[in-house]
This record gives structure tokens, sequence and C-alpha cells, in this order.
């Protein structure tokens, strides 16, 4: 049905920097999957298909951070070429793990790492996508959470409000029915400055917040890492809770330096 | 032995074995029975089998930010105050599916839901806990809009009300008159009673569903000294509750301040994290959702508990009417103890102190109202001296 296919709205999935986790909740949207394939056209699939169908694309997920000069030129095609952009995961959103390298000289670690280091042309810091090109909407998440992103796709297909909460981890913990492990065990905890969605997996297991979803809405960081001095955490500590999945999101980014520097 | 005829609103003595026989009876009548276990060092509240399941000697300890359990050095069951969660979560729960309708050939059919609730039976209801429930009957129920989830299980509710004999270092519910005893709401109250003479209970009927299950159960006549006994405890538990709230003119001072520079300075602490809302027994505040599936056939509306410290939550076109923490911050504050007396003509608070215990930085809702209360006080006293 050829007619029929050039009318489905075309979906591409883009990889830069990343780990391919996110690409992998997609594939795991099987049945939702499923249901879809009759309504919008797979255009890319780096992790599903070899094949790419030719643009503009109704919708482009993006997964991955900017750490070339030719990643750095792709996502501006890739723009051009779709309606809506929405970045997934952590990588995407604030530039993922490997933004760790941006509090450090990356020269360094390309000549301790790599025997010829004259082959590897890496930008300085890892960038989320939102640096280089207008983004339509960020999925959060280390990995995103898979009925999200099926949400977000469905919103935007219906052209609707996508319903991502934005508000703290502590509103899911609590209406999980978990007990909090900072007043109930002193366990210190990301959970009240960090974005929901993950549906506070880490406390149900007796663990703090690792803030894999990064900063909430109005993160009062401030006051958190008071609580966490308060509570005996060392200046090594503090940095490194910032420094995480997150790192190179501006709040948690400003917390680890400013502790770095006092 | 003469024949002891029960009767409502007189007091009886229960031992440990009447209060096991009053969960059994429960169960017969198939009530689902739920009250305080120990989870995850906490006492919360979930299924109870026998009172081998209840918190036995174990107690638990609050400050601001902070919750431990201890051993008592006691067998008592109901030898604590309160843990994170209430009883609302039954009548009011965190997520609820309140519709299901389904796409057919382009016709959209509701599904009735299947939302027949089971009988249930609520054990160890703090007086506190059982003000916070009448106040959300008047939110839920009496109001002009009924919430039918809230009423069939309502409607098929048994409170089961234990009154506190020692108060936690948290607790205040004598400043908000909800407590240490509960005056009337219950269907049975238990006063439990551990000295020289034993370890027995004080039991009463509140209603006529309360005295049909007390009737079947081995009760004796209790002794003055028993009843003295229990006045005593409930006296001293309202003389040394863990903190105090100035309820007098409460509402002026708050609604009268609505700029003062301290909201300033409890934003900088507040993290608008929510969890003094989720933990507060009388919050009521909720979201709906559409959930629909990607082919549009299947959906869902799905209500959740929500809190006036998310930034959607005040979302109207345009933008967040409520954008700063301290704004935030102030409508929680100024809701529970100002705005909910208009509203519902009633405290919004009942001094259960959750919010305090379970605020990660440890905010004081009542250290809150007293340093406002001072400051305002020395503000008006410096200016009266400087109009003199
Ligand atoms: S455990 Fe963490 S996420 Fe959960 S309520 Fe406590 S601080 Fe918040
Ligand atoms: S405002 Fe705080 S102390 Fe008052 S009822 Fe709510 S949780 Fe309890
Ligand atoms: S304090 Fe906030 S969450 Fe609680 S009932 Fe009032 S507006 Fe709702
Ligand atoms: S008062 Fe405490 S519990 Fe409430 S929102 Fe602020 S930090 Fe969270």
């Amino acid at each position: 049905m050829p007619l029929n296919t050039a009318r489905k709205p075309k979906l591409a999935v883009w990889k830069f920097a990343s780990c391919d986790g996110c690409q992998l909740s997609l594939l795991d949207c099987e049945d939702a999957l499923l249901a879809i394939a009759d309504s919008i056209q797979i255009a890319s699939f780096p992790e599903a298909t070899r094949a790419v169908i030719r643009g503009p694309y109704e919708i482009s997920l993006v997964e991955g951070s900017i750490t070339s000069a030719h990643d750095a030129e792709r996502i501006h095609k890739i723009r051009r070429l779709s309606k809506t952009l929405i970045t997934i995961g952590a990588c995407a959103t604030s530039g993922g793990i490997q933004a760790l390298k941006n509090f450090k000289d990356v020269n360094e670690f390309i000549n301790i790492v790599y025997a010829n280091p004259d082959y590897i042309s890496s930008l300085q810091n890892s960038t989320p996508i939102s640096d280089h090109v207008k983004v339509d909407f960020e999925l959060r998440g280390c990995p995103i959470n898979k009925n999200a992103l099926v949400e977000v796709c469905n919103a935007y297909l219906n052209r609707r409000k996508p319903n991502i909460p934005t508000y703290s981890v502590c509103m899911e913990c609590k209406r999980r029915g978990n007990i909090c492990v900072m007043v109930s065990k002193g366990i210190p905890c990301l959970g009240p400055v960090t974005h929901a969605g993950c549906d506070a997996i880490c406390p149900a297991y007796n663990r703090g917040c690792y803030s894999c979803f990064g900063p909430s809405e109005d993160p009062n960081i401030k006051s958190l890492s008071g609580q966490f001095e308060k509570t005996g955490m060392s200046k090594e500590e503090l940095i490194r809770i910032y420094r995480g999945i997150n790192a190179n999101s501006e709040e948690f980014k400003n917390e680890s330096i400013f502790h770095e520097q006092k | 032995m003469k024949k002891l005829t029960i009767a409502k609103n007189t007091k009886y003595i229960a031992d440990k074995c009447s209060i096991d026989s009053l969960l059994t009876l429960l169960k017969e009548q198939k009530f689902k029975t739920v009250g305080p276990t120990v989870r995850d060092e906490t006492i919360i509240y979930d299924e109870l089998d026998s009172i081998s399941d209840l918190p036995i000697g174990i107690t638990d300890v609050h400050e601001a930010g902070s919750y431990r359990l201890k051993e008592r050095n006691d067998k008592a069951l109901f030898g604590y105050n309160v843990g994170p969660f209430s009883f609302k979560k039954y009548l009011f729960p965190p997520r609820l599916t309140i519709l299901k309708t389904k796409r057919v050939d382009g016709k959209i059919t509701i599904i009735k839901e299947n939302d027949s609730v089971d009988k249930l039976a609520l054990l160890g209801v703090k007086p506190c806990e059982l003000q916070a429930i009448l106040i959300q009957d008047k939110i839920f129920i009496e109001g002009e809009y009924i919430d039918n989830y809230y009423k069939e299980q309502r409607d098929n509710l048994l409170i089961v009300t234990t009154n506190c004999t020692e108060a936690g270092n948290s607790c205040f519910c004598t400043s908000t008159q909800s407590g240490p005893e509960a005056k009337s709401g219950f269907d049975i109250a238990i006063t439990e009673l551990i000295d020289d003479n034993g370890h027995n209970f004080l039991i009463e009927a509140g209603t006529k569903n309360g005295l049909t299950f007390l009737k079947k159960l081995p009760l004796s006549e209790p002794s003055d000294n028993d009843i003295e006994t229990a006045v005593k405890k409930i006296k001293s538990a309202s003389e040394n509750m863990g903190r105090k709230l100035e309820t007098k003119n409460l509402k002026e001072l708050l609604l009268d301040n609505l700029n003062h520079p301290h909201w300033e300075d409890i934003a900088k602490r507040c993290l608008s994290c929510g969890n003094c809302t989720m933990v507060c027994p009388t919050c009521f505040c909720s979201n709906i959702e559409d959930v629909t599936s990607l082919t549009g056939e299947d959906n869902e509306r799905i209500r959740t508990w929500d809190s006036c410290f998310s930034m959607e939550y005040s979302y109207i076109h345009g933008g967040t009417v409520r954008a700063s923490i301290k704004s935030r911050y102030r409508q929680w504050m100024t809701h529970k103890l100002a705005s909910w007396q208009e509203q519902f003509n009633t405290l919004g608070c009942v001094g259960c102190g959750r919010c305090i215990v379970w605020c990660p930085v440890g905010i004081d809702i009542t250290e809150e109202t007293k340093s406002l209360q001072e400051q305002v006080t020395a503000q008006a006293e410096q200016l009266a001296q400087a109009e003199n």
C-alpha cells in the first residue's frame, strides 16, 4: 500500500554519544510499538534496523550528547528535517555521565587512554542537544521510562500536552508508599531536588536517589546540601553526589563547582 | 458472676485476648482489618491477621526530619504515636482509576469501573487521625460535590480508635483540640492500661455498629481505679505534648502578614519537595490525568495525589501562579492554619506532627508559626514605642 505509507507520519530515532539504553527502552515498548506500527512509519532506528527512510520527519527522537565537531554539525541537519525534535535520556538532556570530562582537561585523558591520541577528535565538553538546536521536549532519565516515552510520542502525535510531571521524586516516593530513607535512616537522598519519572525506585530498595532524572522544576539545592553537611557529609562527598549522571545540568554543575572552590 | 449488660458510651475492661477476639470477629464479618505493624524499621498501616502483627513493645522517636523506632520496657500494643502514613490512603488512595473508556467503531463507551470496596476496619486510629477523617468527611462527602469512592468506603468503614496515653515529641494535638482522647466519631475506642494490675484495655462503643461487636467480647466491669488511671494517663499525655501551636488569632496572624520577610527565610530552607502535603492526613489535593493508548482505543482517567508545592498545581494559561518556593510554602501553611478555617470552619491541622518529622530538612510548622508570632509582636511593640 504505497499510497497509504506515504501519508503515515514518520518517526526517526537518532543516536549521538550514548550507551543505546534509551533506544532499547523504545524497543522494549513491544506491544505499544506494534500498536502504532500501523499508524506511523519508523524511518530510522539504529538499534532496530539499518534502513533509513528520507525525511522530513514528523518526530525525531534524539539520544546521546554532543561530543565531537562532526556530531555538532549532524544535529543541525536532523533539526532541519524534523518537525518535532524530542531528546531522550540524560545524555541528550544534560550531557550524560560522559560530561564528567567537562570538569577536567580532556587532552589529558586522551593521552592516557589511547595508544594513538592523534586519531581522536573529541570536543572538550559533552553537551546536551539543547545547547546546539531548539528542542521541543526533553524526556529525562537514565534510562528513560518506556511508558513515559509512549506517552510523549502519543501526546505529540495527537497534538496534546504530554503528562510528564516535573516535580520532585519525593512525590512519587510517598505515593508509592516508600519509607523515606533520609528521615528514617539518615541516608543522603537527592529525591527532593530530582525530577520525577522513575517512581522512586531507589528509595523503594532502601537507597538514596542518585538523580538519574536530573534537577526537578525548581530545586533548592543549597538547602539540601546544608542538610547533607549537617548529617556529616564531607566536601569530597558533596562534590561527588552532584557529579553523577547529570553532572553537567546547570544546577548540579554550579553546586559541585561551588563546593570544589570552597 | 453477674452478667454484664453492654451499653453504648460506657467503658468496660478488656484484656489482650479480647482485643484479639475483636480482630477475629471483624474478619468473620468479612472486614479487611488494617492497623499498625512494623515494616522497614517503621510503623506503617497494613493488613493485620492477629494482634501479634501489632508493634508489640515498640515505640517511635520523633525529631524534626528524623524518625527512629525504640524498644519499650513493656509489651504495649499501641505504645507508639504516628508513622509516615495516615489512614488517608484507604479513603483517598494515592492513585485511583476513576474511569475507563473504550472506543469501538468510533463510538466511545464507558466501562463501568468495578469500584465495589471491601468492608474495612481501621484498628489503632489515634485521636488526631480520627479528627483528620472527620475533616476529610467535610471535604469529600459533606459538601456540595460528593466523592463516590470516598463515600462508598466511608459507608463500609469501622473505626477502632486508640487513645494516646503518651505524647510524642512532635505531637501537638492538645493545641488543635484533636486529642489525646477521642470524644466522638469512633465505633469503638480503646485506652491501653499497663500498671501493677496487669495489661488491660478500657473499651467503649461509640455507635450501634461498634456495640454489636463489643457485645460478643469477653469483658468485665472496670474498677474506679481503672477509670482513674486512664484519666490520669490521658491528662499526662495532654500536658506533655512535644510541641505547641498557639491557635489564638492564628488566622489573622498569617493572613495579615502575607508579605512578612519570614516567608523568605523559610523559602531558603524549604525544598518544595511536597513531602509535608503527602504525609498530612488532611491534605486533599489531587490531579486528574487522562491516559490514552496510542491507538486511542483504550483510555483511562486517573486521579493521583497532588500538592500545592508543585509548579503545575497553580499553572493556568500563560504560567505558574505560585512560581516561587516562598509563595508555595505560604500557600501550604496559610491553607492549613488560616484559610481552611474559612473554607471548612475548622483548622486544617490536627497536630499529628507528620509534616515536621517527614520533612527532609526538618521544617517545623509550629516553630515557623511561633517565630512569625514573635517577630510580629516585637515589631508591633517597637512601633508602639516609637510612637510614644
Ligand atoms: S527517600 Fe528520598 S525521594 Fe523518598 S521522600 Fe525521602 S528524600 Fe524524598
Ligand atoms: S499540618 Fe502537619 S501536624 Fe498538622 S495535620 Fe498536617 S501533617 Fe499533621
Ligand atoms: S495545603 Fe496544599 S496540598 Fe494541602 S490541601 Fe492545601 S492546597 Fe492542597
Ligand atoms: S516544608 Fe519540608 S516537606 Fe514541605 S515542601 Fe518544604 S522541604 Fe518539603
